[in-house]
């Protein structure tokens, strides 16, 4: 899957140099023009060859930031939050005046949750089957995001291997505070349990109806359900797929009946046992409380193995590092790009240029027409990176003209 | 005052009406938005705090033994009567101005004395936030009203068309989890609707429906929106007093006293488990110890994670902390814990484990980064905080594990020392009703019985485990003891021979 060549630091240098772009990173921590505390108490952290580890830097505007990170040629940066001091100054000021204040909320949501339930890949690899498993989480985080706490500047950005990160730039989702940030993310929460626990979804008493939230998110879940674990994942075919199955099933004799059927037939497809568990939950009488448990069951079932699985802690603390758009993942190479969430299902995180690729489409023109204009920081343009860079610079833009419409109210109301 | 009036007019008794009109405080519930500014003595500011910190100091004590809300209500109420007595407006026979005064400037002298940290901050904000709800609770459901009519919390209440656009979420939200008892029809419900953030506890609970970032909050769970104001209007006066204490020198007999009350609330409750025994006897902690002790005395958890350290070869995070914190309290010295993992991540290189563990240790051990002298977990941190993910084997099995996997486990750890499927019902009964300390205890009491702990002793006196080196340094105990007395058994045969 990754590209075969050599990420060096010369490659990296003439990335830093050339592609990466500085501004538009600037604009969107920033959200206007001029620098403000959004960005020069913006804390930054670099990681370098040899697993060092640079925290706390912070800049006065986007030249300083290139500058810096030309200078160190870090292997990968990250992003923190807004301290009540310019992080650089950390070591001269009161611990207590150096307090984190703002952030962006993030989340994390990784491929390595989703290894107990996938048959594709497992540990580091994807593939464009277990990507469905990413962009179906992605439409119903972002859904309800929007839908339930009324953000509207969201940012999907492909983490360069088998994850994707969420920026969240509005202005009341930078101001919460490390407890708000908790609720939201146990409010978004439905998988929980370690790998001891059979039973991960628990978000309601008994047989009692599902919390709204949750059964909004249901029924496009359902559909996913039927196409991507039963037909495509086949999840249910293996004999270890079957049997966690059945330890979600709250009826003795089901289990045994079905267990006894599938073991003398072990090549049903999960279709076609899902349709087994369906079916001996139909013998059952209509509004009985055994018929009622086991169609709750189902639906958790469908939840389980379908709702979105996040990296809670990530998106709990104000002061968590999250790694810069655009950056290079060290492994793969590829660029970690600015995502549309509403053309997730054409992603194809195999398609993501490479920053090799990227500088040898860079040659190329610079072969086929000398140019005399030796502005370096537009060089993107030139490159397959222009559509994502252009992704990030029409968010940026909504979100300053956001910023810009609520300075004028404020003036107004004087 | 104006619906204080209205009230007693309503009573029809004139005499209250005067009463009323002259008291100071007309509620009982205060939100203490503005301080005293009444002269008072030295010994009555000293007075006023103590007696309030008392009761603060056994509310925080509770939360720390892990008391159910309902016993520590009681025990609050039944404090307050003795220290702090806070009367209904009705009770007419009791110096009811001077009670609330005194609740009053109470209150601000403690904000003086615990505003100074932020963990003094924290501590306090939470004792008092208890405090109030205790009150809240216990306060006559019309005084209630008329204090919150009293003050402006800024909710909405949700227009009818709202409620009929949005009925089938809205009760679809409150009957996911109301008490199956609870008959009101859901359909008639009031709601009010406020910023989301204003009630991050209900959001947390999924107890609220969220729309545009607006919580529609029902009549019924009003009283969050309330406890929620009231905690972050002590956190930022706290916040603001902490800044203008330097500023306080006008009288230096005050500081002093402020002194010895922060002092007072910081030694009353110690809420870590301090080794205190284990470092002092001689016998250094090796690391290959560890497999040995491991089975005869620790706790569930941390055999659980031994385990899962033994086959994999490897601990996640907070696996690592969990059971890395463990042993360092239990006296496992940093040289041999470097050891203990080196040893155990056998599978993984030299250098990546110097580069990617070694730091992780000895940052445990309060040796790097910003050197903290961390605690070992407690049993509600390990229940409450960092809950395990889906690859995660930390946290506490009687709470994190399912029923089946859980009896499996029991069996396979425990049964050397004596526990029998037969005990397991008794210990399921007790996860099944989320008491995980009872079921804990429990298999303490069944493994320990060769030792002469019995059902119902606990870790002594009844006690309950609240820390897992609670566990392992009583079982310790109680093994040392054994040692011991065959050692003075024998040396007594000797004495008898010598003679």
């Amino acid at each position: 899957m990754a590209a075969t060549e050599e990420i060096t630091p010369e490659l990296m240098l003439a990335f830093y140099r050339r592609l990466y772009p500085f501004k538009s990173i600037f604009g969107w921590l920033n959200h206007e023009h001029a620098p403000t505390r959004l960005f020069t108490h913006r804390e930054f952290a670099f990681t370098l060859a040899g697993d060092v580890y640079l925290r706390y830097n912070s800049f006065s505007n986007a030249e300083e930031l290139k500058k810096q990170v030309c200078a160190l040629n870090p292997t990968r940066f990250e992003i923190g939050p807004v301290y009540s001091a310019r992080p650089r100054d950390k070591k001269t000021v009161r611990p207590a005046a150096f307090q984190p204040i703002l952030r962006e909320l993030v989340f994390d949501i990784d491929m390595t949750d989703y290894d107990s339930i996938r048959t594709c890949c497992s540990d580091a690899a994807i593939c464009n089957r277990c990507w469905v498993f990413i962009s179906v989480a992605v439409r119903v985080l972002d859904a309800a995001i929007r839908d339930q706490f009324g953000y509207k500047y969201l940012l999907w950005v492909y983490s360069g291997r088998r994850g994707i990160h969420l920026w969240i730039s509005d202005k009341e989702a930078m101001e919460l505070t490390d407890e708000q940030r908790r609720a939201l993310v146990n409010w978004m929460t439905v998988i929980q349990g370690g790998s001891q626990m059979h039973k991960k979804v628990n978000v309601r008493l008994g047989t009692r109806p599902l919390p709204p939230s949750i059964q909004t998110a249901l029924e496009p879940l359902a559909e996913t359900f039927s196409e991507l674990i039963l037909a495509d994942q086949n999840c249910f075919e293996s004999e270890e797929g079957w049997k966690s199955l059945l330890h979600l099933v709250p009826d003795q004799k089901i289990v045994a009946e079905l267990t006894k059927q599938w073991e003398r037939d072990p090549d049903r497809s999960s279709e076609d046992k899902w349709d087994d568990l369906k079916a001996q939950v139909k013998t059952l009488s209509k509004g009985s409380t055994q018929r009622n448990l086991l169609m709750t069951a189902i639906e958790d079932i469908i939840l389980q193995y379908t709702y979105p699985r996040l990296d809670a802690e990530v998106s709990k603390h104000r002061n968590h590092l999250l790694k810069a758009p655009f950056c290079i993942h060290p492994k793969t190479g590829r660029v970690c790009v600015p995502v549309n969430p509403t053309t997730i299902d054409q992603f194809n995180p195999e398609e993501v240029p490479t920053v090799g690729q990227l500088l040898r489409e860079l040659d190329k023109v610079a072969a086929g027409a000398p140019d005399e204009n030796t502005e370096h920081h537009s060089d993107w343009e030139k490159t397959s990176l222009k559509p994502y860079v252009e992704l990030l610079d029409k968010h940026v833009s909504s979100l300053m003209e956001e910023v810009r419409r609520s300075k004028r109210g404020a003036d107004l109301s004087w | 005052m104006f619906s204080s009036r209205t009230r007693s007019t309503r009573r029809g008794n004139t005499s209250q009406v005067e009463r009323h009109s002259i008291l100071k405080y007309p509620h009982r519930l205060n939100f203490y938005d503005r301080p005293p500014i009444d002269d008072i003595t030295i010994e009555e500011f000293e007075t006023c705090a103590l007696d309030r910190l008392r009761v603060l100091a056994e509310i925080e004590s509770s939360f720390v033994r892990n008391r159910p809300w309902d016993e520590l209500k009681s025990i609050a109420l039944e404090q307050c009567k003795t220290y702090l007595p806070l009367n209904a407006s009705s009770a007419t026979a009791q110096p009811i101005d001077a009670e609330r005064k005194k609740d009053h400037i109470g209150h601000f002298v403690l904000r003086l004395a615990f505003c100074r940290s932020e963990e003094l901050r924290r501590r306090f904000v939470k004792a008092e936030m208890a405090l109030f709800r205790v009150r809240y609770d216990s306060d006559d459901a019309i005084e209630r009203e008329e204090f919150l009519n009293s003050r402006d919390f800024d909710w909405v209440p949700v227009p009818d068309d709202e409620v009929k656009m949005y009925n089938a979420e809205l009760i679809a939200a409150a009957s996911s989890y109301r008490d199956p008892r609870d008959r009101t029809p859901l359909d008639t419900q009031k709601y009010y609707k406020v910023k989301w953030t204003r009630v991050p506890d209900l959001v947390e609970k999924r107890r609220v429906f969220l729309k545009a970032g607006m919580a529609y909050v029902p009549m019924r769970e009003q009283s969050s929106i309330v406890f929620q104001e009231f905690q972050t209007n002590l956190e930022k006066a706290l916040e603001m007093t902490a800044k203008a204490l330097p500023r306080l020198d006008e009288d230096t007999r005050i500081v002093p006293i402020l002194d010895n009350l922060s002092q007072g609330f910081l030694a009353g409750v110690s809420s870590e488990w301090t080794a205190s025994s284990s470092s002092g006897n001689g016998d250094e902690l090796t690391a290959d110890m560890i497999d040995d002790l491991s089975k005869k005395h620790f706790p569930m958890c941390m055999r659980n994670l031994h385990e899962c350290l033994k086959r994999d070869h490897h601990l996640k995070h907070f696996g690592r902390l969990q059971y890395g914190l463990f042993l360092k309290v239990l006296g496992l010295s940093i040289e041999e814990a470097i050891a203990f993992w080196r040893k155990s991540f056998s599978n993984i290189p030299d250098d990546k484990f110097n580069k990617e563990y070694r730091y992780n240790i000895r940052h445990s051990y309060g040796l790097e980064g910003k050197r903290a002298n961390y605690a070992a977990k407690s049993c509600q941190q390990i229940l409450c905080n960092d809950q395990p993910g889906s690859q995660d084997s930390h946290g506490c099995p009687y709470r994190h594990f399912s029923a089946d996997n859980l009896q499996t486990a029991l069996l396979s750890l425990y049964s050397s020392q004596g526990l029998t499927a037969g005990d397991l019902p008794e210990i399921m009964s007790a996860v099944k009703q989320n008491h995980f300390h009872v079921a804990c205890t429990r298999v303490y009491e069944i493994t320990h019985a060769n030792y002469g702990v019995k059902k119902g002793e606990g870790v002594g006196g009844g006690e309950s485990i609240t820390h897992p080196n609670q566990y392992a340094a009583k079982s310790r105990e109680l093994e040392k003891a054994k040692v011991d007395a065959i050692k003075t058994e024998m040396k007594g045969d000797v004495d008898v021979i010598m003679s």
